[in-house]
Formats: structure tokens, sequence, C-alpha cells
């Protein structure tokens, strides 16, 4: 049975085409399509329904250093308001979940990808002592808006919003609609994430929506969008044989940190590298390469696969996300993907494809 | 509702279907297929000269997000193919009915009296 976030009506009432994402009815495009949505969020602003996603508080005083245990990252140094992009590791370095951990005044909140919800709260709420309070935080919808004139937009509701920096937070109120607001998202263009609770989420995304140049936004753009961002997708690009360092996420990882599962793999490769990586792929002609594909070089031997594959709208042309051999990961490289019956020539190219437009 | 021209035939497969003269059958998808696929951006068609039997996959046509196979509608040999959709495949977008990927010169046509009239095509999606 699939759920709906509180939005699901307004989707249909927007004309949504909607499919099942995460355990979610959810909207992959509205009647403009993917590619006039992918490019309007890259010129205007697009408004995102992420309410699928999972998201918990976890409070009490040791909670930074127990999360701290659980992944890579420096968690105790999160001031007031700071969020981090980390993820989850298992015993043998893989990646459990990527997600998103702000400090706010009540503790941490944590947000996870939808269909990794039940997995990790189960695991959280395992792991931490009894000294810290887990509560998943059913009741908050949450929302993304991306876009060149994001913050023009959230200016007009609230001034210290707008003013946020990267990757930090605050609790502000919309219109009188209390809310979580953070400067982040997941489209390398400069945007806001809104926490909100499930009863006021439809007014104040009418309120968003009734702006100029906002439109909604699929998870066709959003997957398209954060591919040319050169952004990890979970089950995708990261999943639970992957390690951090694999997935080209070693900047997450905090100095001298070794109390966290899977570390001891994790800092050999980090030290030595890793035999795989991921990188970033252009093809030369028009065929898209999906996920899946197998990647050889130019003596026929396989070196990897495709994780991630779309066109890219903004580039007029086919990229794709794929993870191979170290040794044959150099930029400028040409290799082959495999569709179909065709070899699809594709060149190794840096990530992101697109540059991130983030507000720092 | 899409009006579907009554003049076609489609297959269960959404492809449309014309025959014209000479035992000579056109192919295009329908307005149906390319709402559901969304946004075309690479056709892959097939070669001309190739031979096919009834049903074959010959086609590959390709969003945004997904890749679909197309099928001959009769046996018999491709003896045109539209290059224009190979640069710009969202022409198939804007108009679905006007713009034909391939044709088939039929060996017979009898594949045709298993394909559908509008009416019954149009049964068949909105159920």
């Amino acid at each position: 049975m699939l759920k709906q976030t509180p939005l699901y009506q307004l989707h249909l009432e927007l004309g949504a085409k909607m499919v099942a994402f995460g355990g979610y009815h959810m909207p992959i495009y509205y009647p403009g399509g993917i590619i006039h949505e992918h490019l309007h969020c890259r010129s205007k602003a697009g408004f995102f329904d992420i309410s699928h996603m999972g998201q918990c508080l976890i409070s009490g005083d040791e909670a930074a250093s127990e999360l701290e245990r659980l992944t890579p990252s420096d968690i105790i140094g999160l001031k007031p308001g700071q969020q981090k992009y980390t993820v989850l590791t298992n015993d043998e370095g893989g990646i459990i979940d990527d997600i998103i951990i702000t400090r706010i005044e009540s503790g941490l909140t944590v947000v996870v990808n939808a269909a990794c919800k039940d997995k990790d709260f189960h695991y959280l709420a395992s792991q931490l002592s009894n000294r810290c309070h887990f509560v998943e935080l059913a009741d908050q919808a949450l929302f993304a808006l991306q876009g060149p004139i994001a913050t023009a937009i959230i200016r007009k509701f609230s001034a210290s919003a707008a003013d946020l920096a990267f990757m930090t937070a605050h609790e502000t109120e919309l219109e009188g609609i209390k809310c979580i607001i953070s400067r982040c998202g997941y489209t390398g263009e400069d945007g806001f994430e809104i926490s909100v609770a499930n009863d006021h989420a439809e007014a104040l995304v009418r309120l968003l929506l009734a702006e100029k140049d906002v439109i909604p936004i699929g998870l066709g753009a959003r997957d398209t969008l954060r591919l040319e961002a050169g952004l990890c997708l979970y089950g995708h690009e990261l999943n639970e044989t992957i390690t951090p360092v694999e997935a080209g996420l070693s900047w997450i990882i905090k100095k001298g940190h070794s109390g966290f599962p899977g570390a001891d793999t994790i800092i050999r490769q980090l030290q030595q590298g890793p035999e795989k990586i991921r990188v970033g792929l252009i093809v030369d002609s028009k065929q898209p390469i999906r996920e899946g594909s197998t990647v050889f070089n130019d003596n026929d031997e396989i070196i990897g696969h495709v994780t991630s594959g779309s066109f890219a709208p903004s580039l007029g042309k086919p990229v794709a996300m794929a993870l191979l051999e170290r040794h044959y990961s150099g930029l400028g490289i040409r290799l082959y993907a495999k569709v179909r019956d065709h070899q699809v020539a594709a060149t190794i190219t840096r990530l992101p494809f697109i540059p991130h437009r983030y507000h720092r | 509702m899409s009006n579907l021209p009554s003049n076609l035939k489609y297959a269960e497969t959404h492809e449309w279907v014309s025959l014209e003269n000479d035992n000579i059958v056109r192919v295009g998808i329908t307005d149906f297929a390319q709402q559901e696929l969304g946004d075309l951006v690479f056709i892959d068609l097939p070669e001309l000269g190739r031979k096919l039997s009834e049903k074959e996959q010959c086609c590959v046509v390709e969003s945004v997000k997904t890749a679909s196979d197309l099928f001959s509608p009769v046996a018999g040999v491709v003896v045109a193919v539209n290059e224009a959709v190979v640069d710009e495949p969202e022409r198939v977008n804007d108009d679905p009915f006007g713009t034909w990927l391939f044709c088939i010169k039929a060996d017979n046509l009898s594949g045709l009296d298993n394909l559908l009239n509008a009416q019954d095509y149009q049964a068949m999606i909105d159920e």
C-alpha cells in the first residue's frame, strides 16, 4: 500500500504524473515535462516535495558523540544551526544510507532517504544508548525550493532565512507558520529546504507556488539535476558494498576519526587508494547510457559499470556516473559502455558536470 | 481525451501504422505513448534493408527517464527511416501522429489484421 505525502491532492491538481517511489505516490513530472522543469530550476526556481524522506530528532547530551560513532564525519563539532552531509557506515565500510544531520536547539535532526527510512530508524534506535532520545518526526513534511531566484523568494517571507549561509539552518516562521529552514538542496543550485508540520504544509506550498517563476518539479528532473551536479543517489552510486572513499566522498571523513563502523577499511582506502572509484562520463553521441551498463576499456576488458545515466538537459547531451577500476579512472580516458548491441563511446570527465552555485 | 486519427491502425505496443501504396507500411508512436514516455532524447532507428518478421523488436525510443522498444507490425523489409527525428527526437512529442519513424515494405499484409482500429485502441488505453 503506497503512502501519500501531505501534498498528494495538490500534485494531482497540478496535473502530475504519479509513480511509486520509496513507498510513496510521488510526482515524476508535471505537464511541462522533465526537460522544461530541469531548465527552469537552473534559470529561475523550482519547488520539490521531498516529504517522502524520513526525518527524526535525536536529543540528549550524548546525541552528537553517539551519532559520530555511527558516521565518519565530525558531528560533535557541529555548532547550533550547522548541518553536515554524511553517511551511516556498516562494519565493512559500506554505506547504509546518506543523510543530513542538523544541529537545532532541541537536538540533532537527521534526514534520510525514503527507501531506507525503516532500516535507518531501526538501526539508529538500536545503536543509540538510553542517554539519547530518538523520535521520528512523522508529522513533518519536507520541501525544497531550488534555483537562482530561490533566495529572492524566501526573502519575501523571511529576511533571516534568506541570509542563511550554505549548510546552515534555523527555526523560524514563514507567514506565521513554524518551520525549520536550511540553506541546502540536491540540485547543485542555491536553495533551501523547509521542514514544516503536515497540517500547514499545503498552505505554505500554495504561497510559494503563487510566486512568479516558481514551478513544481518532479522526481524526474530532481534526478537529472542531481546527476549534472555530480551528486550521489542511494541505491545507485551508494549502497552497502560501496565505501565513502570509493563513492568519492572522502571529504566527509573527519581527520583522526577511527571510531565508526568499517573505519579500518575506509582509513586503509584513504591511505592506499581504493580499487574502484566513482567517475563522471560524457557520451560522445546522443545515445544515453543507463544504470547497469557494463563499461569496457579500449582492449575490450570490463572495467566497471554505470551507476546513473541520463540525457543532461543543461548540457544537451547524455552524461553518466560510473564505478570504475581506479587504474582506468583518469580524466580524459576514452571508454565504451554497452547499450543493447552498441558500444557507446564516452570520455571520463571532471565532476560536477555543471558547476555548483551554492551560497558560501 | 485525445482524438485518434481514424485512418490509422494501432498496435497494442502503442505504434500507429499507416498503409500506403505498394504494400508500404509507415510506423510511428501514438500520442499516448509519447505522453507516457515524456521528453524523447534519442531514437535508434532500424537499419535500411533490414528484414523483419512480424512483431520483431526493431527500434528504440528513449526519453529522459527510460528506453522503450518498438516492434514491426508486419513482416517485411525496412525501406525508409526518418533521419530528421534522429537529430530532433522532440518532434515526436510535438506531433506524434505527424512524425513517422520508419517504413516497411510488407511481404504480406496479414499482420495488419491483428491491429486495432482507433476505437478499440482508445478503449485499450482507457482501461
